[in-house]
């Protein structure tokens, strides 16, 4: 029977391509559909994601997943070949516990460490280290997370991996560097080249453009508030 | 077969360690209880979660796990007696979205409507009315979110439960009322099943913990 697997996503975004990531780990054949989330948001998306309206959403077979590592635990359940969890309970525990990190800590450090009002920029420059500094530590020696093969921590730090390196270099700092968390810069090398990831990530030159962007538009919007 | 350690940091009132309880007791599982001070960490918690320092933690012989929904799926997948993850990978999906629905957005927004003033406040309810319409469109059909038993979700939603009531009386308002007929009957439902009729903390304890607390954030002008 064939098998309909979509995927609602857009072009920049890591966590659609976290669920990208994760189906190309399997081998797993799809159909991308490109999103304009800023501008008009298809009706499609605000049916299949009405709680959300938000990209990913993971269409297999008419039914609807969204939110992107619930997705990629569908995936994983789903499609058994080359696993990106654990089958011991407990490592599982960690990985999970890992992912969460990521996502409920570090991502938004990370993106406030970037974009903050120049008064909070020392303080969200601070808490992003301290979360960097406990990511390295959870590295703990090992080429990934997933241990010699990309898992699901890996593919939930994806921002870290790849976008964060053009973040920094947009906002003009140095969070992620070679010098203060030189495992996880490492990682973040291993992981946006290593062969299934580096064919599914944003080019560098648009990202850098959007970067910039949306970074020159908060400065905007501080000087106008300050104004 | 070797004897089994099961330890549960949490303190009296935590609801994410209430969760964990729930779980463990549906499973009929035995543990030690250990209730923190958290203004007074134990050196036990902060060795065994170093990183966020919260209750509630799961030791399972010497190994620790946080972060409630974490520990959950962890009890699961070791005791895999009265499951509260279905076999089924969309099913399980739909529960997952739900718990993180209720800890991400749900629970925050009524949170805020209790904690916060004037603007901020007003936002947090607005958010709080909107989230409760999508958890009651959920729940259409339904008995729990799990369907005819609880599941992960439901434990997730479980705070509701016993606390909604604190709330409404200590506030004097009532946030979770006759627009959501579903989610009061599923209220109903859940606070007379045996996990949570027997391992609720005592509603007059959490009235003055909640007042002492609501009075501490909105001082009387």
């Amino acid at each position: 029977m064939a098998e309909e697997v979509k995927v609602f996503g857009t072009w920049g975004s890591p966590f659609s391509r976290r669920v990208e990531l994760a189906l190309k780990i399997k081998g797993v054949k799809y159909e991308y559909i490109e999103e304009d989330v800023y501008g008009n948001k298809s009706p499609l998306l605000l049916k299949y994601n009405p709680v959300h309206k938000k990209v990913p959403v993971f269409l297999h077979n008419g039914k609807p997943i969204a939110e992107s590592l619930v997705i990629v635990e569908y995936i994983e359940e789903t499609w058994k070949g080359n696993p990106i969890l654990p089958e011991d309970p407990y490592e599982k525990a960690m990985a999970r516990f890992w992912a969460k990190f990521v996502d409920e800590k570090c991502l938004p450090a990370l993106w406030k460490a970037g974009s903050s009002p120049e008064n909070e920029r020392a303080k969200a420059v601070e808490e992003a280290c301290e979360c960097l500094k406990t990511l390295e530590s959870a590295l703990n020696g090992k080429r990934f997370f997933g241990g010699d093969t990309v898992g699901l921590v890996d593919i939930a730090a994806n921002f870290i991996g790849y976008w964060l390196r053009l973040f920094q270099e947009a906002a003009g700092h140095d969070l992620l560097s070679a010098e203060k968390f030189p495992a996880l810069f490492k990682w973040s090398d291993e992981f946006s080249s290593c062969s299934v990831v580096k064919d599914s990530l944003p080019p560098k030159d648009k990202l850098l453009a959007y970067f910039k962007a949306h970074i020159a538009g908060t400065k905007a919007a501080e000087t106008n508030a300050s104004n | 077969m070797a004897a089994e350690e099961v330890k549960l940091l949490k303190t009296w009132s935590s609801r994410f360690g209430l969760r964990v309880v729930w779980a463990l007791k549906l499973k009929g599982i035995q543990y030690d209880a250990i209730d923190e001070d958290l203004s007074n960490k134990s050196a036990l918690l902060l060795q065994y979660n170093p990183v966020y320092k919260k209750v509630p933690v799961l030791v399972h012989n010497g190994k620790p796990i946080s972060e409630s929904l974490v520990i959950l799926e962890y009890i699961d997948e070791t005791w895999k007696q009265n499951p509260i993850l279905p076999e089924d990978p969309l099913e399980k999906a739909r529960e997952r979205f739900w718990a993180k629905f209720n800890d991400e957005k749900l629970l925050p927004s009524i949170w805020g409507a209790f904690t916060k003033e004037g603007k901020e406040r007003e936002e947090a309810i607005a958010a709080a009315v909107e989230n409760l319409k999508f958890v009651e469109e959920e729940l259409k059909g339904k008995k729990f979110f799990g369907g005819e038993k609880i599941g992960l979700a439901d434990l997730a939603f479980g705070w509701l439960a016993y606390l909604i009531c604190v709330f409404d009386e200590v506030t004097g308002f009532k946030i979770v009322d006759e627009r959501y007929p579903l989610l009061l009957a599923w209220m109903q439902e859940f606070s007379q099943l045996p996990i949570a009729k027997d391992n609720c903390p005592p509603h007059d304890k959490l009235v003055i913990k909640y007042q002492a607390l609501y009075e501490k954030l909105h001082p009387a002008k």
